[in-house]
């Protein structure tokens, strides 16, 4: 039986589409959560996608952290199951405090949309084993507020405890010590600000990278079933 | 009635960008003696007639709400009670 991955669906979310074909063609079942609804279905792991939930009202992803499903997305990801926030799922996971820092106004104040370079820091996550840590890989980038900001000691500590887990190598947006994506300390969590799931097939992506973290929570999760 | 204003300020070690943007304009205006720009928030809440612990609430509301903590600062400000006239 393939591993169910539930991707939510806020008011305003945009890439849960995106993210439901690029779980299902790395190889798993997607399955539909809605923001208002606490249950989430007996899924194996939770995708937050990408969009402007709620508007981005006030702050991105400071609305959506109040939403019903978030509690038990928490409960869940504190016992464990693998949790990726991408974009604005980042955002999302960084105003419910299951990730440190924050995503702030892109330093150039402008939007940016184009493909990301970007290094692979870490293999010890759910999202990542399936990458050599080293590895670069392509995903594309569509953000206004992708700067990754937290204070030095949060900063040092990330890196100290191998928590960041994506580093760009042409940093678009000013984020500090060009950190694209972080991780809990578990690793279990994982934010990042380009978007895995519009790379994962030729004709509409930069690369076919995305699938990697797909392939990654697959084996993660297995290795679970396995112990 | 209860009036609140809950100022919301990025913290001084966070880069405002869009307060450099401003602080860019203004020479364009004549104006060259300003040092620096930061750009916050202002939010008025007003309570319900027969509110308790407005203060203590408006605190709840700025630190779990309206301010992210990781970035920003805030104060809470209670606007004194208007003076009914007799």
């Amino acid at each position: 039986m393939s591993a169910r991955i539930g991707i939510v669906t806020f008011p305003g979310s945009l890439d849960d589409r995106d993210a439901a074909r690029a779980v299902y063609l790395g190889g798993a079942e997607p399955v539909a959560l809605w923001h208002d609804d606490a249950q989430i279905h007996g899924v194996d792991a939770v995708w937050l996608p990408g969009g402007f939930s709620y508007g981005d009202a006030l702050r991105c992803g400071a609305i959506a952290r109040f939403s019903q499903v978030m509690d038990t997305v928490k409960a869940a990801a504190a016992e464990g199951m693998p949790v990726i926030g991408v974009c604005n799922g980042f955002q999302v996971l960084c105003e419910s405090h299951l990730l440190p820092g924050a995503l702030v106004r892109n330093a150039h104040l402008r939007y940016r949309n184009r493909p990301a370079r970007l290094r692979v820091e870490t293999d010890r996550t759910a999202w990542t084993s399936a990458f050599a840590a080293g590895t670069e890989t392509v995903f594309p980038a569509k953000h206004g507020e992708g700067r990754y900001v937290a204070d030095e000691a949060t900063l040092d500590a990330l890196e100290r405890e191998g928590r960041v887990v994506f580093r760009y190598l042409d940093n678009p947006n000013g984020s500090m010590r060009d950190i694209a994506g972080v991780s809990n300390e578990a690793g279990n969590v994982v934010g990042l600000m380009p978007h895995p799931e519009h790379a994962v097939e030729a004709l509409t992506g930069p690369s076919t990278d995305g699938l990697g973290l797909i392939a990654s929570v697959l084996a993660h999760l297995s290795e679970g079933a396995s112990r | 009635m209860a009036r609140v204003v809950v100022d919301v300020m990025l913290k001084s070690e966070i880069l405002d960008p869009q307060g450099e943007a401003v602080l860019g304009a203004l020479p364009r205006l004549g104006v060259t003696d300003v040092a620096s720009v930061r750009i916050g928030k202002r939010v008025e809440i007003e309570f319900d007639e027969n509110a308790q612990d407005v203060e203590e609430q408006s605190r709840i509301i700025a630190d779990q709400l309206l301010a992210n903590p990781v970035i920003e600062n805030f104060t809470v400000f209670v606007e004194p009670e208007a003076v009914e006239a007799a």
